[in-house]
């Protein structure tokens, strides 16, 4: 496999954009990157969007998008793993440039919510439509039985939640791509309306619309489009059992680890070695979750974490610097994408005023569903 | 939903059959063409019990449109003595009522009405036992 880096990026603000289309979105992040290494061709895009087909009514779009770029011909197509579509074009265009396959591949993420009416029953088809979705179970009723579990087993109260979403704003007020850069009090979270118990309004990612693009090539080359590569030490993708009934440990997210055990494998590292991460805060459990499963924390002391100030900036490993899904945005498919932008950012030493200082090795984990998949790239600063 | 992706759902819905892996044991509720524990295929047919006991649970107030004159309403995974576990909607008690432990009797009920024509949709819902 030859080494491969990431040269460029691109994305939109996230948010309730009105005025964007799914295409524009798409063109408008695409461009950015393909500016940004002042690359003038591309041998492949994928494009990771949970469902085009239900928010926009639009399936097919890979040769759609790149058609914008003035690129019809190009090798182009969709990857979809619900809300970890993102993450996973970025492990296929990994896959695609160390291989040998392609020598310039854009890893793409774009989903365009505010279009639908029914975004709630288009996400829930990310769970088992037979046996969850069925019975009335809805994504923020999924993670409120995940949370009710940890609480159950590992003491974590609500107000630990909400530290979490307290933390996330604290950073997302820095990033001006986010969707709500804006901070909240523990007061105002923790009486925000109720959603599914103990999840509140403000333990939950927004309805979103946003794109984000990255470039990769192989390491020897990426001196052709920038200064500052940041390498892709590894990627590392697992599943679990699709329903949450059929996990054994309803607290614990099973593929989530999975994914981390084989990504540090293959760079070669411990969870001690990661300086900072971006993790899937679609709610406020499942950043305690991911963390946990990552080896970020100890199995069961997620819940002090945000609190305690670990896994702020300036803290001991700090957690969603971008403001995470929940004060960044979370346009399903460009989640994962817009993930590897923020640690390439942080390893690049451009994060502005979320910079963590001497950052060199980063993380994102990008998760499907109710952690039915999970994806786990790891990155390296030049 | 078309009718004929209800009806194949039947079996399960009505009848909660599942399936016991000869290799293994394991119970897989709906039956699969493999076990998930050992991806055997020689399986014993089985129904599960009309009982349980609650695992986790949630109270939606924010619910699919379909749903939306229930909220609140309690949402539960069950385990039935045969070890298979799911999803139930938990009813005929005060919501925050439900906690993990809770012994429920699983039983055929209305669970939705799909589509413009309306059509009546069963399966089980769970209910506090002896209730």
């Amino acid at each position: 496999m030859r080494d491969v880096a990431i040269v460029s990026a691109g994305m939109t603000k996230f948010g309730e954009l009105w005025d964007a289309s799914l295409r524009d979105m798409f063109a408008e992040a695409a461009t950015e990157a393909l500016r940004g290494a002042r690359a003038d061709h591309l041998d492949a895009v994928f494009i990771g969007n949970m469902s085009a087909g239900q928010f926009v009514g639009q399936e097919h779009i890979g040769p759609l998008l790149v058609d914008q770029l003035g690129m019809a011909g190009i090798a182009a197509g969709r990857v979809e793993s619900a809300c970890a579509s993102g993450g996973l074009a970025l492990r296929t265009a990994f896959a695609e440039v160390a291989s040998g396959l392609s020598d310039l591949v854009m890893a793409a993420g774009v989903e365009k919510m505010t279009d639908a009416t029914d975004v709630t029953e288009v996400l829930a088809t990310a769970s088992d439509q037979e046996l969850e979705a069925y019975h009335g179970i809805t994504f923020p009723g999924l993670y409120a039985m995940i949370a009710r579990a940890h609480m159950e087993k590992h003491g974590t109260t609500v107000e630990d939640l909400s530290w979490v979403s307290v933390k996330n704003h604290r950073h997302g007020a820095l990033n001006p791509k986010a969707q709500f850069p804006v901070e909240f009090t523990l007061e105002q979270v923790m009486h925000s309306s109720m959603v599914a118990d103990p999840l509140r309004l403000l333990h939950c990612s927004p309805v979103s619309d946003g794109a984000a693009a990255v470039l990769l090539c192989p390491m020897d080359q990426a001196r052709k489009y920038t200064d500052h590569p940041v390498r892709i030490r590894a990627s590392g993708f697992a599943t679990s059992s699709m329903a949450l009934a059929d996990r054994k440990d309803i607290s614990f997210l099973d593929s989530v680890q999975l994914s981390a055990q084989r990504a540090y494998k293959m760079a070669g590292l411990t969870p001690a070695d990661i300086q900072l991460a971006e993790v899937h805060d679609c709610f406020a459990i499942a950043e305690i979750c991911c963390i946990e499963a990552l080896g970020l924390v100890p199995c069961g002391q997620g819940k002090a974490a945000a609190h305690s100030g670990e896994t702020a900036i300036g803290g001991r490993i700090p957690v969603n610097t971008s403001g995470g899904l929940k004060a960044k945005g979370h346009p399903v498919g460009a989640t994962g994408i817009a993930q590897a932008i923020e640690i390439c950012e942080q390893l690049r030493g451009e994060a502005g005023a979320r910079q963590v200082k001497g950052a060199r090795i980063g993380l994102a984990q990008n998760m499907g569903g109710s952690g039915a998949s999970s994806i786990v790239h790891i990155f390296e600063g030049s | 939903m078309p009718s004929p992706r209800y009806w194949r759902e039947i079996p399960n819905r009505f009848r909660l059959e599942a399936v016991r892996c000869r290799t293994c044991g394991k119970v897989s509720f709906p039956a699969r063409a493999l076990c998930p524990g050992c991806r055997g295929n020689d399986f014993e047919q089985i129904h599960l019990s009309r009982e349980g006991t609650v695992i986790t649970s949630t109270v939606l107030s924010v619910a699919p449109d379909e749903f939306a004159m229930e909220t609140p309403y309690a949402m539960a995974i069950v385990e039935t003595p045969e070890g298979a576990r799911l999803m139930a909607q938990l009813v005929d008690c005060e919501p925050e009522d439900v906690k993990p432990g809770l012994a429920v009797a699983l039983e055929f009920r209305l669970i939705r009405q799909e589509g413009h024509g309306g059509i009546l949709c069963y399966g089980h819902k769970a209910v506090p036992a002896g209730v």
